[in-house]
């Protein structure tokens, strides 16, 4: 029998890693502040997870003026759209197995 | 079997951002019950003013008031209905507006926000159409099309909306859509599918989303 959980990505194991990415999944760019709002977590936090994201190049970084304030986009890379959605059926495995 | 049920809390976890995070969902039910009623009484309005003509027959399409019995524009029905559409418009805008943002304090939902955002742009584009679409048509004198467009193209802007915000809004697309083509058909009767589109279609909406998400 295949051993479905090596399939699972050690980078999300993390429930605030989880949430980052299923929101990059279905938004092209999403600023700081909107993430943080949605996962609900200090800036400290998100700034971490997302910045181990960035170093496996599975998020990308956008940085831009609005005006005089500065403003810092994410977006999902294509190896992240594939790691993710690997991990995800790796999940949706486990969970048919166990029934 | 711990591990078994982390698993599945992350998936509907993540279920729920992806959602969240894409779809504007505190629109408020109260606002389709609002909107309805001042479509209402907009037509109500209406009937008045056709009324108070001592010429006016129930059996006369009513977009031929338009024209004077000498044929020339009625300008003073121009000015009427369109400041009597656009008083209906601003109200349950506002009323809407006042409303979505109640409930959505209320579950703790900020209000504007990206989500926001894409909805207002997905709606607003068939309905700018629609609307230029309309002084188009009025611009040609077809003034009894206008009704039926205006149909059409607010059922295309909420299909068009529904893959921004809760998927019910399809429902009443449809339903819209529907009513315009027929209306489009009996053009006489224009009036009173306005009345049923804007109006009743609206309350009704209003009353199953409030019932299903907001009680």
């Amino acid at each position: 029998m295949k051993n479905y959980i090596e399939d699972l990505n050690k980078a999300f194991e993390s429930r605030i890693r989880l949430g980052i990415m299923s929101i990059l999944m279905v938004n092209s760019w999403v600023d700081f502040g909107t993430m943080k709002e949605m996962l609900d977590i200090t800036d400290g936090n998100l700034a971490s997870h997302i910045t181990a994201l960035e170093k496996m190049q599975y998020v990308e970084v956008k940085k831009q003026f609005v005006g005089k304030k500065p403003n810092t986009s994410y977006g999902i890379t294509k190896q992240g759209k594939k790691a993710f959605g690997e991990h995800l059926d790796a999940l949706e495995n486990l969970l048919k197995k166990r029934g | 079997m711990d591990k078994h049920n982390e698993h599945l809390e992350n998936l509907s976890e993540i279920r729920s951002l992806m959602e969240r995070s894409s779809r504007f969902i505190s629109l408020s039910g109260l606002s389709g019950v609002v909107a309805g009623i001042f479509a209402i009484m907009g037509s109500m309005a209406a009937y008045w003013y056709l009324g108070k003509d001592s010429a006016y027959d129930v059996a006369r399409p009513y977009y031929e008031y338009a024209e004077t019995r000498s044929g020339l524009p009625n300008i003073d029905f121009y000015i009427f209905f369109f400041t009597d559409a656009i008083l209906v418009l601003t109200a349950s805008l506002l009323a809407g507006s006042i409303l979505t943002i109640r409930a959505s304090r209320k579950k703790g939902h900020a209000t504007w926000g990206p989500t926001a955002k894409r909805l207002l742009i997905n709606i607003l584009i068939p309905l700018v159409t629609g609307g230029l679409f309309c002084l188009v048509l009025l611009y040609h004198g077809l003034i009894g099309m206008v009704a039926p467009a205006t149909l059409v193209f607010y059922g295309l802007a909420l299909i068009n909306a529904s893959k921004y915000t809760l998927d019910d809004i399809r429902y009443l697309g449809i339903c819209e859509i529907a009513l315009g083509l027929i209306s489009s058909v009996y053009i006489g009767y224009g009036l009173i599918f306005w009345t049923i589109g804007f109006g009743l279609l609206h309350i009704i909406y209003g009353l199953v989303m409030y019932n299903k998400y907001e009680k």
